[in-house]
């Protein structure tokens, strides 16, 4: 068995395992914990298949960002896992028809798929072999995709303008720190000297 | 080469541009009390680059590699599209600002799905399609919960989200099957792939989910469900704009997605198309005729209208294709002044909805009766007014591509739909004495019912010439 095949079977097995456990284990956090075992098992299988780009975009996104997310919701929010568990039955028929729906398209994509006659020199992106695929990629979607790009870029704006336009209000009674103002300040605005005598106290 | 891209997206550049700069001005001036002076800009801004757009003219011209394509009939659908959405901005703007719904992002937001809508009606790429579908359909999802505090605002937003995203899913996995076929995902390629007869069973599982993805966009039976309920919870001048140009933006990107990329199978979709028509026009007359509310009632009289404006793509010809883009500049003619009615209906200050309140609405204003009575009438295809003709152009088309059998369904439908558009003339002229409703206060939204029910009229001697456009334009979609 060559080196190569030992890995995968690796982190195949690896991956497979943890999302095993991520269904089934009862602690949530052990929960997370398995997800991001398997978030790191599918970052190998990708260093395989020559993909390394997607491989450190899934450990620095997924396992850097989103399992933590996770984490911190898991352990911040109280949640009901037991309840939230309890309606598998209930949800047990639903989830068989999009496994026999994921099982189905496998096997379109492996058994009946049929490519146009044409598919291999119309295809848009080839694999470089000159230059390593991160840089390729930049190029693709700096240069080739600059519409698709900037449209995304726009879309994101639309994201953030409707995030603030729904949930941001403004308070009247709220007081805020107004930094400016703080510095300007000097002792002689802000402090006064009393002469107080004895036995009468301020007024 | 990106300076002769970026001279063809041009229009889009600028409108896009106008938002940002719009929004910085919102942001950093005085927010909210700039809004209605905004929006008037905004309604500006359109009609003068869909004039500009009218008035080019000009061939053909593809940009970015075939991700951009601007021809005669995206410029049609580009025109439609940006003045309606500046019909119902400006018709809106005092709605919205009596009760306090008018945030300055209101007419940013529209101005950012119309640079959406005009992506989607000059996509040449499943990827741009795609964008300029979620660059329109986000903005919309957010001006639909514009008025946060009211539940049902919130929940129309909320419905139509999340439908609006299993839409997308549905797109993008058919757009997935496609490219895996093709090998590419420019339309120009893909046509090129598919070929011509026979398809196999992968792409066309692809075909499927793709115009069902984009069927829910034009709310189409059985894609439709959303639509009532949005309809009803978002704020009225919001309904008038969904109602309007989105529609347009997304027949036409069916149109060119099913013509660019699946011109040479046409068989194969003109079944889907045919049986969305039949499903959709029958859904929308029957299902009305129980409603008293008039928005709901509009959102089934626009899938109803849907499913005619689908009997002329699915005839699957150029003639089909004009025919379907006469009938939605007649649609949206003719829904811009029914919705500017419906704003004007209100009591002691607040909206009113329940047909019932329109009872002997004729002697009170009989003007603004009569202009309704046109467009209603006109709504249910009764000739000589110009809706007939709408009907009429598809109808025939479809006959002519030897669908005779959903031509005589279109009629059937169109019949039963009748009887709820007359049955709100029947209360306007004769029926029982209840309360008055105000009397309208905003002139623009007179200006747009009179205005709309003149064209109703005068349109029936040459239908204003769009019918040369619309053929020019169909040309150089289907060649």
């Amino acid at each position: 068995m060559t080196i190569v095949a030992y890995a995968f079977w690796m982190f195949a097995i690896c991956l497979i395992t943890g999302g095993l456990f991520t269904v089934i284990s009862r602690n949530p956090v052990h929960s997370v914990l398995w997800l991001i075992l398997t978030f790191l098992s599918a970052a190998g299988l990708f260093v395989l298949l020559g993909a390394e780009f997607v491989a450190m975009l899934l450990i620095i996104v997924y396992v850097g960002a989103v399992a933590v997310l996770f984490l911190f919701v898991v352990m911040m929010l109280d949640i009901d896992f037991a309840a939230l568990k309890a309606g598998m039955a209930q949800y047990l028929p639903i989830g068989l028809m999009i496994g026999v729906v994921l099982l189905m398209q496998l096997g379109l994509a492996f058994g009946a798929w049929e490519f146009s006659e044409q598919a291999d020199l119309l295809r848009d992106a080839v694999t470089p072999t000159d230059v390593h695929n991160t840089a390729a990629l930049g190029h693709i979607l700096y240069d080739q995709y600059f519409l698709l790009f900037q449209l995304a870029g726009l879309i994101l704006l639309v994201a953030m303008i409707g995030a603030i336009v729904l949930t941001l209000r403004h308070r009247k009674n709220v007081k805020r720190q107004n930094v400016l103002e703080q510095m300007w300040r000097d002792p002689a605005k802000s402090m006064e000297m009393k002469d107080v005598k004895p036995g009468q106290g301020l007024s | 080469m990106i300076q002769a891209d970026l001279n063809i997206i041009l229009p889009e550049i600028l409108l896009a541009v106008y938002a940002m700069v719009a929004l910085l001005v919102g942001v950093y001036t005085t927010k909210d009390k700039l809004a209605p002076l905004l929006t008037w800009i905004t309604a500006a801004v359109f009609v003068l680059i869909g004039a500009w757009i009218g008035m080019a003219g000009g061939g053909e011209n593809i940009a970015f590699d075939g991700m951009f394509v601007d021809d005669g009939f995206s410029r049609f659908a580009k025109v439609t599209i940006l003045l309606s959405a500046a019909a119902v901005l400006v018709m809106g703007q005092d709605y919205m600002s009596r009760r306090g719904m008018l945030r300055f992002e209101y007419p940013i937001l529209i101005a950012l799905a119309v640079v959406g809508m005009m992506m989607m009606v000059s996509a040449g790429d499943l990827m741009a399609l795609y964008m300029g579908l979620e660059l329109q359909s986000l903005a919309l999802y957010v001006v639909a919960s514009l008025r946060r505090d009211s539940v049902k605002s919130t929940e129309a937003g909320m419905k139509y989200f999340v439908l609006g995203a299993l839409s997308s899913g549905l797109l993008l996995y058919g757009a997935s099957l496609v490219y895996g076929f093709a090998g590419t995902t420019k339309f120009a390629g893909i046509v090129e792939a598919a070929g011509h007869g026979h398809i196999p069973i992968g792409l066309l599982f692809g075909l499927t989910f793709v115009t069902a993805g984009l069927a829910f966009k034009v709310s189409a039976v059985p894609f439709h469900m959303w639509t009532p309920d949005v309809y009803e919870g978002a704020p009225t001048p919001i309904t008038a704009f969904f109602a309007t140009a989105p529609k347009i933006a997304a027949m036409g990107l069916l149109a060119r997605v099913l013509h660019d990329a699946f011109g040479g199978v046409v068989g194969d979709w003109q079944q889907i198309i045919a049986l969305l028509s039949v499903l959709s026009m029958f859904l929308g007359s029957i299902a009305a005729i129980g409603q008293r509310n008039i928005k709901r009632l509009m959102a089934y009289s626009s899938i109803a209208h849907m499913g005619y404006a689908l009997m002329g793509l699915a005839a699957g010809t150029a003639f089909g294709v004009q025919a379907m883009l006469i009938y939605m500049a007649i649609y949206v003619t003719m829904n811009v002044g029914t919705f500017a009615f419906i704003l004007s209906m209100e009591k002691d200050g607040q909206p009113v909805v329940d047909i019932g309140a329109l009872n002997m609405y004729s002697k009170r204003s009989s003007g603004k009766a009569l202009a309704m009575l046109i467009l209603l009438f006109s709504l249910a295809g009764v000739p000589p007014l110009v809706g007939f003709f709408g009907k009429f152009y598809v109808l025939r088309a479809a006959y002519d591509a030897g669908l005779a059998w959903l031509a005589v369904m279109g009629v059937i439908a169109s019949v039963i739909g009748a009887y709820y558009y007359l049955r709100i003339v029947y209360y306007m002229y004769f029926g029982e004495e209840t309360d008055a409703l105000d009397e309208g206060r905003s002139p623009v939204q007179y200006v747009f019912l009179m205005v709309s029910a003149a064209a109703m009229l005068l349109g029936v001697v040459n239908l204003f010439g769009i019918e040369g456009v619309a053929q020019a334009a169909s040309m150089a979609l289907v060649n």
